[in-house]
Order: C-alpha cells, then sequence, then structure tokens
C-alpha cells in the first residue's frame, strides 16, 4: 500500500478550479518530486494534500485511509509535516520554542527530538535562545524543516524549500532532504530547481495546467527528452 | 515637603492605581487582539461583569472574609473569575465564532463586539441599577497613614488597603502572564498564534482551543480589572466606553499584541491622566515669592479639568496613531 | 407590533435576493405600521414621530454611505448629531443682549484670538527644523512652548467664560433662522470628520471605530460643561423652527409641515446621493470598499478618497444632528446617549441595508417605530414580572424600576446587532452589486 495516494483529483479556490485531475502515489521510503511550469498547480497540489484547500473532487488517501478535506491539524496527528514556501517560522518566538511547537501534540517528546534536531542541524543549537525572525534565509529554512521534523512525521510536504536561497545553501538543504528520507521519511516536494530536485527524486510529477503531463522516476525523467525539452529549459 | 506628599498622594499613588488597573484591561484587549485580529469594545462592560459578580457573591457570603482576614470581595474574586472566563467563552461560542467560520473582514467583528457590550450593559444595568455601590459590604475599608520621619512634615503618605491588595494583585498577574506566556506549552502556542496563524495551525496547534484560552485569560484579567477599579472607589455599572477609550489607548500605545506593551501603556495612560487632572499650583506654593504674579495668583493650574479626564486618553491615542501607529516599542503590526 | 415582527421574520428566510417585489412589500409592512400607530396613538403623537423618524433616516444616510459604500465604520454618531444640534440651537436662539450689551464680547474675543495666536506659535515651532534647528531641540521647544502657551490661555478663557456664567448667563444665540445653524452644524461635523479621518483612515479600521467612539464623549463632555456656551445642564429651550410653529397652527399640523421640510431635504440628499452611487467618483468608492489592493494597483488615491465619503457622511450626521435638535425645540447636552444616537442608528443601517438608500430609510422608519412602541411595552412587561415574583415568589419590589426597565431595551439592541451580523449580514434590502466589465 502507497504512503501516499491522490487520485483524480479536482480543487481550487472560491469556486474557480486549478487541479483538473492529479493523480499521485508515493511509497513510504520515497522522495517525489512535483515540478512544472507556472501556474501548473503545483502548490495548489500540496496545499490540497494538507487539507489547506477544497478538494471537490477525487480522493487523496493516507496509507490507505481518506484524508481530502480533513482539517490541517487532524492530519499532523496522522503523522503528515506541511513546510510552507513563505512565513514559515514564527518570527517572534525563540529558535527552541519554534522547534517545540512542532511537537505541540507530542510534548513527551520534546526533550528526545530538540536533541535530534539539533544534532540535525547544529547551527540551530547556537542560536536556540534567538528569536527565528532574526535568522537568515537558510537557517529559517533549517528552522521550519526541524519544526515539522519534531512531530516525527510519516511524510513531509515541501513547498519550494530552495526557494530565494543562496547556491549553497540550496546544496544543503537538497542533502538534509536525502538525509531526512534515508531516515525513513517519505518526502513530496514542490521545486522550481527541478533537474537538481528531480536528480535525487524516486519518483517525479511533471504538472501543467492542473494535470499530470509526465509521471516517472526522477532518472528517466531526467532523461526524457521531452521532459527536457518542454520543462526543463532544454 | 507638605506639597511633596501631596504630590505623592494625589499623583505617584493615585496614578500607579490608576496605571495598574488600565494595564491589566489592556492586556486582555491586546491579547484578544493578538489571536483573533479584532478591537474587542465588550472589555469594559466584562469588568464590569466581573466586578458585579463580586459584588452578588459578597452580598451572599458578607463574612467570609473576616475568615481569612481579607475584604470578603477580595476572596470572592476568584470565583467571579472564573464566572467571567466562562462568560467569555460563552459569548465567543454565541456570537463570534458563527462569524469568524463566515470570514468576515475584523470590523464586523468589531461591531459585533459593540452589540455584545450593548447586551452586557442592559444585563447588568437591569439588575444592578445605575447607581454607584461599595464592594465594602460588611468590612471596613482600612486606611493606612504613614507619618513621614522629617522636621515639619505634618502630611501623612496616604494608603489605603484595597491599593495594596491592588499593587499585590496587579504584580502577581503580571509575573503569572509572563511565566505562562513564556513557559508554558499553551502560552507559547498562543503567541505562535499570534505570530502566524497558518503556520500555528499547520503545526497541529489546535486553534480552537488556543482561542478559548484566550477569552479565559481575558475574562480572568477583566473580572481583576474591574473588581479592583470597583475596590479603589465603588462599583459602577455605568462607566464602560469611560474605561474602554483608556485602555484601548494603553494598549495602541504599547503596540497591539504586545502584553507587556499594553502594561507599559496601561501605566503611560493612568499616569498621564492623574498629571493632567493634577493642580500645580499646590507645588509652586513653597516658591510664590519668587514667581511672576500672574503664576503665583492662579489659583487652577491643572491641565484639564476632571470633567474633561477623558480627553486625556483620547489625546495619546491620536498622538501615537499620528506618530507611532505601531506603538512605543518596536512592534509588529497586526 | 408583534404581527409586523413576524412578517419581517418570513421575508428574512424566504425572498431571494433580487426578488424585485420586496421593496414594495416591506414599504406596504411599513405603512400599515405607522398607520397603526395613527390609529391607536392619534395624529400629534405619531406625525411626531414621524419626523423624529425621518431626522434618523438623515443620520442612517451618512452612516450607510461611511459603512455601506465604504467599509468604514464610525461608532461615535452621537457626537456628530450633538455638534449639529448645537449649531441650530447657537445659530436659531434669540440674542442675548445682556452679554452683547457688556465688555465681556471683547474678551472672549481677546481670549479667543490669543488662542488662535498661541496654536500658530506652536506651529511655527514645529517647524523651527527648516531654519537649522536640531530635530530633537525642535520638538523639546514646541513642547514647552504649547504646554506654557496652554496654561497661560486657558486660564484667560476661563476668566472670561466664569465671568460670562456669574453675569449674564450664558452667551445665547444669533438669532438667525435655524437652516443656517444646520448647514454649519454640517460644517462643523465635517470638519471633525475630517480630522478624525485624516488621523485614521490608513490606518487599521478598528482604529476609526475607536477614535470615532472617542471624539463622540469628548464633544459631549465638552457641550455638558462648557456652561457659557450651552448653558449645560440647564439645557436650553425654545428653539424656533423655520416653519409656523404648534403655537400657530396647533401640534398636528405643525408637525406635518415640520414633515414635510424633512421629506423635502432626505428626498434632495437621496437624489444627490443616488447621483453620486452611479457617477465614477461612487464607483471608485465600491472598488475601494470591494478590493483595496487593486484599486491601489490601479492608481487609485484610496486614502483621499475615503477621507472624502467619511466627511461626507459626517456632514450629513451634522445636519441630521441640527434638524432634529430644532424639531426637539431643546438642547440638552445630557440628551445625546451612545445608545439613542449612535448604536440605533447603527440597527438602522445594517437592518435596513448598508449601501442601500432606500434600505437605510426604510430601516430608519421601521427600527424607530419600534424602538418608540418598546418603551411603553419595557415598561409594561417590567410591572407584569414584577407583580408575578411579588404574588409567587414574594419578591421585595426594588427601586427606580423604570430606568431598569429601559435597560432592558439597551440589551434588545445589542441583541439585534448580533443577529443581523450573523443572520442577515447584507440587511432587509440589500444593496444591488452591478458587476461592472
Amino acid at each position: 500500500m502507497p504512503l501516499l495516494e491522490a487520485r483524480d483529483v479536482h480543487g481550487g479556490y472560491g469556486g474557480m478550479n486549478i487541479l483538473n485531475g492529479v493523480d499521485m502515489a508515493i511509497e513510504a521510503d520515497e522522495i517525489g518530486v512535483i515540478v512544472g511550469p507556472n501556474g501548473a498547480g503545483k502548490s495548489t497540489m500540496l496545499k490540497a494534500i494538507f487539507g489547506l484547500l477544497t478538494v471537490s473532487q477525487g480522493e487523496i488517501l493516507l496509507r490507505g485511509d481518506p484524508i481530502h478535506n480533513l482539517p490541517s491539524n487532524k492530519l499532523v496527528q496522522k503523522g503528515m509535516g506541511f513546510i510552507p514556501q513563505e512565513h514559515n517560522v514564527f518570527p517572534s518566538l525563540t529558535v527552541k520554542e519554534n522547534l517545540e511547537m512542532g511537537a505541540f501534540l507530542k510534548p513527551q517528546n520534546t526533550r528526545r527530538m530538540l536533541a535530534q534536531i539539533y544534532d540535525f542541524f547544529p547551527p540551530l543549537y547556537d542560536k536556540r535562545h534567538q528569536p527565528a525572525g532574526e535568522l537568515s534565509g537558510g537557517q529559517r529554512q533549517m528552522v521550519a524543516m526541524g519544526r515539522a521534523l519534531m512531530a516525527e512525521p510519516e511524510l513531509l510536504l515541501l513547498d519550494e524549500p530552495t526557494a530565494g536561497l543562496s547556491p549553497l545553501y540550496m546544496n544543503e538543504i537538497f542533502e538534509r532532504v536525502k538525509q531526512i528520507n534515508a531516515a525513513g521519511v517519505g518526502i513530496l516536494m514542490v521545486e522550481q530547481n527541478a533537474k537538481q530536485a528531480l536528480a535525487i527524486a524516486d519518483k517525479g510529477f511533471v504538472l501543467a495546467a492542473g494535470q499530470n503531463r509526465f509521471t516517472d522516476s526522477g532518472a528517466a525523467l531526467l532523461a526524457d527528452p521531452e521532459v527536457a525539452k518542454s520543462f526543463l529549459g532544454g | 515637603m507638605n506639597e511633596l506628599v501631596f504630590f505623592i498622594n494625589n499623583v505617584v499613588i493615585a496614578g500607579s492605581v490608576t496605571g495598574s488597573i488600565y494595564a491589566i484591561g489592556a492586556v486582555g484587549v491586546t491579547l484578544v487582539f493578538s489571536i483573533m485580529r479584532f478591537a474587542h469594545f465588550a472589555h469594559a462592560d466584562m469588568m464590569t461583569f466581573g466586578a458585579f459578580m463580586v459584588l452578588l457573591l459578597t452580598l451572599l457570603f458578607p463574612s467570609a472574609g473576616s475568615a481569612v482576614g481579607l475584604p470578603t470581595a477580595v476572596v470572592m474574586l476568584p470565583l467571579a473569575m472564573l464566572l467571567t472566563a466562562t462568560l467569555a467563552v460563552g459569548i465567543d461560542r454565541a456570537f463570534y465564532k458563527p462569524l469568524r467560520a463566515h470570514g468576515v473582514k475584523p470590523i464586523v467583528m468589531v461591531i459585533a463586539s459593540l452589540g455584545v457590550t450593548l447586551m452586557l450593559q442592559g444585563l447588568i444595568r437591569l439588575f444592578a441599577g445605575t447607581g454607584g455601590q461599595s464592594l465594602y459590604i460588611d468590612d471596613r475599608k482600612e486606611i493606612f497613614r504613614l507619618a513621614l520621619p522629617f522636621e515639619g512634615v505634618r502630611a501623612p503618605i496616604v494608603i489605603t488597603e484595597p491599593q495594596i491588595i491592588l499593587f499585590v494583585l496587579t504584580i502577581a498577574a503580571v509575573v503569572g502572564l509572563h511565566l505562562f506566556l513564556s513557559r508554558s506549552r499553551l502560552g507559547k502556542a498562543m503567541r505562535a498564534m499570534s505570530d502566524n496563524p497558518d503556520l500555528a495551525q499547520a503545526s497541529g496547534i489546535n486553534t480552537n482551543l488556543i482561542v478559548a484560552v484566550t477569552w479565559v485569560i481575558a475574562g480572568g484579567l477583566a473580572a481583576i480589572a474591574g473588581t479592583l477599579l470597583s475596590l479603589d472607589v465603588t462599583f459602577k455599572p455605568d462607566l464602560s466606553f469611560f474605561i474602554l477609550l483608556p485602555i484601548f489607548a494603553a494598549a495602541i500605545v504599547g503596540g497591539v499584541g504586545h502584553p507587556f506593551g499594553a502594561i507599559a501603556g496601561g501605566f503611560v495612560v493612568g499616569f498621564a491622566e492623574t498629571l493632567a487632572v493634577f493642580n500645580w499650583s499646590v507645588l509652586l506654593r513653597p516658591f510664590r515669592d519668587s514667581l511672576p504674579e500672574w503664576l503665583a495668583q492662579a489659583g487652577n493650574l491643572a491641565f484639564v479639568g476632571t470633567e474633561y479626564k477623558i480627553v486625556v486618553p483620547f489625546f495619546i491615542l491620536v498622538a501615537i496613531l499620528v506618530w507611532r501607529p505601531t506603538g512605543i516599542f518596536k512592534g509588529k503590526v497586526i | 407590533m408583534s404581527t409586523q415582527h413576524s412578517d419581517r421574520r418570513a421575508d428574512l428566510v424566504a425572498a431571494p435576493a433580487h426578488f424585485p417585489r420586496r421593496e414594495v412589500a416591506l414599504f406596504s409592512a411599513l405603512l400599515v405600521a405607522v398607520l397603526g400607530v395613527y390609529a391607536l396613538m392619534g395624529t400629534a403623537y405619531s406625525t411626531r414621530m414621524l419626523v423624529e423618524a425621518a431626522c434618523y433616516a438623515i443620520l442612517a444616510l451618512g452612516l450607510t454611505i461611511q459603512w455601506g459604500y465604504a467599509g468604514q465604520f464610525n461608532a461615535g454618531v452621537m457626537g456628530f448629531v450633538a455638534l449639529g444640534g448645537f449649531s441650530a440651537m447657537a445659530f436659531s436662539v434669540p440674542v442675548n443682549e445682556a452679554f452683547w450689551a457688556s465688555e465681556l464680547p471683547g474678551e472672549l474675543g481677546l481670549a479667543l484670538l490669543y488662542l488662535v495666536a498661541a496654536v500658530l506659535v506652536v506651529f511655527g515651532a514645529t517647524r523651527l527644523d527648516r531654519l537649522g534647528v536640531p530635530r530633537r531641540l525642535r520638538t523639546l521647544i514646541a513642547v514647552a512652548l504649547a504646554v506654557v502657551l496652554y496654561i497661560a490661555v486657558i486660564g484667560t478663557l476661563r476668566g472670561v467664560t466664569d465671568q460670562i456664567e456669574s453675569r449674564v448667563d450664558f452667551v445665547g444665540g444669533l438669532g438667525l433662522p435655524p437652516w443656517l445653524g444646520w448647514i454649519v452644524g454640517g460644517a462643523l461635523a465635517g470638519g471633525v470628520g475630517y480630522f478624525i479621518g485624516k488621523i485614521c483612515l490608513g490606518l487599521r479600521s478598528d482604529y476609526l471605530a475607536i477614535a470615532t467612539l472617542g471624539i463622540a464623549e469628548i464633544i459631549k463632555a465638552f457641550l455638558k460643561n462648557s456652561d457659557w456656551l450651552t448653558r449645560g445642564t440647564a439645557t436650553v429651550s425654545p428653539l424656533p423652527w423655520p416653519t409656523p410653529g404648534p403655537a400657530e397652527l396647533g401640534f398636528t399640523l405643525a408637525r406635518a409641515l415640520y414633515l414635510s421640510l424633512t421629506a423635502v431635504l432626505i428626498a434632495l440628499i437621496f437624489f444627490l446621493l443616488h447621483r453620486a452611487y452611479h457617477a465614477p467618483w461612487g464607483r471608485m468608492i465600491r472598488a475601494i470598499r470591494d478590493n483595496e489592493i487593486s484599486a491601489a494597483a490601479m492608481g487609485k488615491d484610496i486614502n483621499r478618497r475615503r477621507l472624502e465619503i467619511f466627511v461626507l457622511g459626517c456632514i450629513l450626521m451634522g445636519i441630521g444632528g441640527g434638524v432634529l435638535g430644532t424639531f426637539n425645540s431643546l438642547f440638552d447636552p445630557q440628551g445625546y446617549l451612545p445608545l439613542n444616537h449612535t448604536f440605533l442608528v447603527l440597527v438602522m443601517v445594517i437592518l435596513g441595508g448598508p449601501g442601500n438608500n432606500l434600505g437605510t430609510i426604510f430601516g430608519a422608519v421601521a427600527v424607530y417605530i419600534i424602538w418608540i412602541m418598546s418603551e411603553p411595552l419595557a415598561l409594561f412587561l417590567m410591572e407584569l414580572a414584577v407583580s408575578v415574583g411579588e404574588s409567587a415568589f414574594g419578591w421585595e419590589v426594588v427601586g427606580n424600576l423604570d430606568s431598569r426597565a429601559l435597560q432592558a431595551r439597551v440589551f434588545v439592541i445589542g441583541l439585534l446587532i448580533t443577529l443581523v451580523l450573523r443572520f442577515a449580514p447584507k440587511g432587509l434590502l440589500p444593496e444591488k452589486v452591478i458587476h461592472h466589465g
């Protein structure tokens, strides 16, 4: 049974459909990457999975359980974590408090998970008493990932985690994503840097106009000349 | 020296009393603002409701206080806080939550809270009438006179029992609130939700729970503020907007959404009010001989008469909105 | 009254938004209610009620353009109404010969001149930085000057006003026609509205509500405590009418004449507002209300348009306040209450239909009838409750029962506001939204 499965998902904002039938499936140990041109519905799909917009047709299953249109705090309980592209930290809370908020539903794990996160992102330990709003973009992304990991999710959704970061941080983030996945967390992320993202992807989904255009392994999509021509800039 | 004692009695002590009351009221307003993003106009009548509960309980058990050695009204305060908190949560469920679910603009919530304030006013005055009433039913208001050990000082520093209780309770409330917001899981979640409600929800924080907690705290603090105000003078059912304006001014001065800014703002507004109605000619009396005649002759050198007290918070409000709408502390704009 | 109430509930649930006969049905029901009041309470009483309802309709039109057209919430209608009433009083009341015969007008003029001079000096001090004075020093100088000059001027002014109060009662009026006072009242209200709007309209919408609430209480405090200007709690009456008064024509006819005057006024305002609503200016206002960001992106000067509409609303409230004050023939600053002059108007607007002028007028008349009729009803219910309580439970009767019973109306107005917001947020006659392109 796949970890996450989406079948023929339709949905959008205020009666206007952006998703017109998207299918997706990833296994528990896989990295899935959604790529596509602007306005293809990539982030919208991620939000639909995380209960942030109404799914009007189709279904989304987490380990076989239907989860579409559940409120997002319920989804966190079911083992899903979400890192939005912007405003992904609590700026006036310290780094440590940000992380604690991630474990809001499992307060008994806080101490153990904090130690793990500090191990995983050493810079956060040094800045743990600083308000997150004062950190650089890359460090904020670490706080955001750390916050999501605090809940020990089975599936982590990332919305353009490298947007606006310098190439140095970008590589670091991709490296971290791989490590998180290696620790047994399923990953589904939306990325603008399609080539780099597909390079680490087990599954790639190329969306256009709210529908799947290509669905294959990351390597296969990278090798496909048609995908390269239309979506990866040659 | 007598003039200095006069100043301490009429400005330092009186200003601290008013400031404490405004501070506690403003914290409630600012917490509601930071979580629900609207100016809660019913807060003043919630304060009155809390004081009224204390009055009712005191009338029911007039001698409960003598057992502990405190005024009965203070002994009844925790119960009144509980009742007011329940009322606040109930009001939210009945009137604000449905509107929130519809996603209305904040200003519609403001109008709804005006509707709620009228309902509270009507109910309270229906049962309590409109006249003032002392919260000291069976107890006697103790007054302490501290004579100063200086030559030629005849006037003592006067402080009353309710004022001492007020200072103690204010400090306790501020420390308690600080510990709650910085140490407890729910307190941190409240701050998180004030920072970014969407991310709070995405972190698994139950936002409905946080809203309820906010109302419990706001209601409890309103009961404290209302009771302290009534203890200091008398219980007046019809203060409403006259207490609302200074509280809003305090919250905005401190930066909306900043609990500790609101406390500072409360004292700023409280002292400004007291200083503005203080008759400065008293302080000039010792220097009468060296002053120009028109100044020495002036009998009343107060900035505004007590009947225009409400101008002071309004002036502060306008000044802060013109020069620094985010408040005196560097604040987030909600 | 109960039948009319149930009609309304049925309408509220059943009729679709664009039902064309809705207006006719509602206004017919209103007409029946008015005729009912006439049959029940007599012509003189009922005509008075209609005139007052008409005055409230002007206030409600002022609020509907602020709230309905532009989404600005004014929580201090009372203050603007009181300004209008004051102006109507000051212009129409006979000249106080004793005051003008004394040397006091000259002294008062001098004191006011000092006030103007002081304001100019302080204003000049705030511009000192242009002459090379450091900004901090400039602020210090300006604040110090303001404090000293304020104390000096207020002292002089207090001296003169105390003299006026003790020697000639108050300054008296100008003995001019009331309508001149109405116009100036509108201008005064507009001026205060400009001041408040200038400060608040660029900020969060909540701040405007707070500021208007405050200014209303301040205006009331000023009018109540300035005995030299308004006789304060001693009140001024009678105020002359622009039409022949009851002494010449009898109550019914005189009031009917006054009613036709207000009707003409409303028709005029209604026509002008209708023109403005459909003019490009009105479209722009609504565009700003509905989508501030895209309106700004289209290069509209949002804050300027908002200020215009806010001031316009305040002017209407000032005029309405003047007409109401003259009709009551009494200027009593203490009679201005947030409940009667702010929240009642608010209920009229949100119940009638914010942004819909016809709906607002309907709301004004309907709510005013209910309001007036609820007073005897509340007293009756209270007495009933007390007698039942006395006989069944042996309750003791508490004092000031009448004033307490009227507090029940406060509760009802509050409940009405919350219920309308929740169940009929667009009112009984919703604004007809026209989509452009």
